[in-house]
């Protein structure tokens, strides 16, 4: 049997593969060496979650510490693109965009265009997402539709090591802006992956799931609930399809479309706030490019359009669960013609 | 009457000394060209003019490399030049041209060329500062003693994004060299209204760098102060902040009606605070250069610019296709 590891190791494994792969890789972020400049141990905390620990052992110098000075280091990891380094830097949380989004998305993400295809910025923005860890309104939010607003920037959020791994050297390799989605709750998710090196190419969906009667669309944590959903919506007769967008920018949309012409119904799960998000996008490019194929109203699951609350018992009730996502599916196949 | 038999009193020799005059009145017949063109509805959008600007660029680009990079402001035009971006390309590329400096896709306030080391002039006020750090990063990884150079005007210079930069700079002890080009108004906004402190190396102090204050109107002293941060930076010694007090000869953007200012301001700064007259004054007296020898350089850049405009409105427009290169689309 193949090896098991973390999501949070398959992580690491990339990053250090790719390091020693292409000395222009380097990494950068708040304490992801960690204790520099004190009297205590070096590689101290190696990331807050520890997921860089290690590294510097074997990449030294490679590895920067920086102040906590988002828009500084953001900013010089997309200068450094430019000039020839392949910088993958960490944002803590992505809730931090804030302070430095303007490097983001004016910077990054504009000047290959606005340069006349005359730059590259081959930057990797590694970030944590989503809700489940009781870290309240500033750490937990699933903001990946801001990305995807914006042309130039490439959005990946996995769901599994295997797809971390992967995605994550193709990231480095990749000569776009690339924002990088890593799952706090799915950090010890164990899975098989390959020690060898290997790149999964953006643009491709991985149907996790097949079925007949329903296509869940979906990413991330919320493909760990629609798989929960199946299991019980299977014991029930049903079989439902789930489509794991893998990547978010660019976007697979003919696995999606192929999917809802085989089933004729859909299900969007998305663990951003409901307004402009995966699950509207997906959803209207669907009722646009295979109207004709669908049977019933398409369902979307999301949060509330609310701030993500603290306390165990409201964020619960925040976060799309598997029995919201199974109910969904039983409107879709209640609605519309049969 | 020439030059011949006088000893070169400034620390460069006449070829470097014609080739920074040479620089300067490029700049200056470009931006001068510009505000006449625009005010004529011949050009589209922002345009931002850096005339009067021109000694400090000048003082501080001419010592760099194409390997030495510099990130500029939303007035950049000067820059580009001072750095070495064909001055067709950059015309063309204000016209909103194919064959424009970035294709007619950026413009007037996004002209890059990254094989002359220009990352670009910036539309966000104090954007470039962090990329710079990044630059400067990657110079210190390549371990060719490359520097880069950051330009913010008084205004920007209380952005956050410029303030992180000169911190993270001094942390990793970064060859890079902070430019604040004081031209004393942040838009219609004095720069005393605005900036707290009254001495920018006061602030450089606040941050661990070493700072310095120079006339940036006297190509000589921006020269010379440039060259010390620069040989800093290339041999290690880190980041620098230099401020060039300056003089801003048109208003904020083409259009500004410039009512901020008191009566006849720009009639005198351009009398008596002009960067090129105190420049060709200087080495004339000197008996270095004759007037004839400025003369003829200033009828080569007038001819030059002409030459310019009119290759950039005989150049073709970008068409439909354009609009979808350069970027993935997968919509």
């Amino acid at each position: 049997m193949a090896r098991k590891i973390s999501m949070k190791q398959a992580i690491n494994e990339a990053l250090d593969q790719e390091m020693a792969r292409d000395p222009s890789v380097i990494v950068m972020g708040e304490d992801i060496v960690g204790g520099a400049g004190g009297n205590g141990e070096r590689d101290a905390w190696g990331g807050v979650l520890g997921v860089t620990k290690g590294l510097y052992a074997k990449h030294g110098d490679r590895l920067l510490d920086t102040p906590l000075s988002e828009s500084a280091y953001v900013g010089a990891a997309i200068g450094a693109a430019a000039c020839g380094m392949r910088p993958v830097a960490e944002l803590m949380f992505i809730d931090f965009m804030g302070v430095c989004f303007d490097q983001i998305y004016n910077q990054a993400a504009k000047f290959k265009y606005m340069f006349g295809g005359k730059a590259e910025t081959p930057v990797v923005i590694r970030t944590m997402v989503g809700a489940g860890f009781r870290a309240a309104a500033q750490h937990s939010q699933m903001l990946t539709p801001i990305f995807t607003h914006i042309p130039g920037l490439k959005v990946v959020c996995p769901s599994t090591p295997y797809d971390t791994k992967g995605l994550l050297i193709q990231s480095i390799r990749d000569n776009d802006p690339v924002i990088f989605c890593e799952h706090k709750n799915l950090y010890g998710f164990e899975g098989e992956v390959p020690e060898a090196s290997y790149a999964i190419p953006f643009a491709e969906a991985n149907v996790v799931r097949e079925g007949k009667h329903a296509t869940i669309v979906t990413y991330g944590l919320m493909v760990h609930r629609s798989l929960e959903a199946a299991a019980t919506l299977a014991k029930e007769g049903t079989e439902v399809e789930i489509v794991d967008l893998r990547t978010l920018s660019p976007l697979d949309l003919d696995t999606v479309l192929d999917s809802v012409t085989k089933t004729g119904r859909l299900v969007c799960v998305d663990e951003a706030n409901p307004r402009c998000s995966i699950a509207t996008d997906i959803s209207a490019q669907v009722a646009q490019k295979a109207f004709s194929a669908l049977k019933a109203q398409i369902e979307l699951v999301t949060p509330p359009h609310t701030p993500v609350p603290f306390s165990p018992a409201l964020e619960d009730i925040y976060i799309p669960t598997a029995a919201n996502i199974a109910a969904a599916v039983h409107r879709t196949l209640k609605g519309g013609k049969h | 009457m020439a030059a011949a038999g006088k000893a070169n009193p400034f620390p460069l020799g006449k070829p470097e000394l014609l080739k920074a005059y040479r620089t300067m009145r490029t700049i200056r017949e470009f931006e001068e060209r510009l505000h006449v063109d625009f005010g004529r509805g011949d050009i589209p959008g922002f345009v931002h003019l850096y005339a009067g600007e021109e000694a400090a660029g000048t003082g501080i680009l001419m010592q760099l490399g194409d390997g030495d990079r510099v990130a500029s402001t939303h007035r950049g035009h000067g820059h580009c030049i001072a750095k070495g971006v064909s001055v067709v390309e950059m015309m063309k590329e204000i016209y909103g041209k194919k064959g424009g400096a970035c294709n007619g896709k950026g413009g007037s306030m996004h002209i890059a060329d990254l094989s002359k080391g220009m990352l670009g002039a910036n539309g966000i006020l104090g954007a470039g500062a962090p990329l710079v750090c990044g630059a400067a990063l990657a110079a210190k990884f390549r371990k060719k003693g490359e520097v880069a150079v950051s330009f913010v005007g008084d205004g920007a210079s209380n952005q956050g994004t410029f303030l992180e930069s000169l911190n993270l700079a001094a942390v990793w002890n970064l060859p890079a060299i902070f430019v604040v080009e004081n031209n004393g108004y942040a838009e219609s906004t004095s720069r005393d209204y605005g900036v707290a402190v009254d001495s920018y190396v006061d602030r450089a102090a606040g941050f661990g760098l070493p700072g310095v204050t120079v006339d940036g109107t006297d190509f000589f002293a921006v020269h010379e102060a440039a060259g010390e941060v620069i040989k800093r930076a290339r041999e290690g010694g880190g980041p620098s902040l230099l401020e060039c007090k300056m003089i801003r000869f048109f208003g904020h953007f083409e259009g500004d009606a410039q009512t901020y200012r008191a009566p006849g301001e720009t009639d005198d700064n351009r009398a008596n605070r002009d960067c090129l007259k105190k420049f060709a004054a200087a080495v004339t007296s000197a008996g270095v250069i004759s007037a004839d020898e400025l003369k003829a350089i200033d009828n080569d850049v007038l001819g030059l610019i002409e030459n310019a405009v009119k290759e950039a409105k005989a150049a073709p427009l970008p068409t439909a296709a354009d609009l979808m290169t350069d970027v993935y689309v997968s919509y």
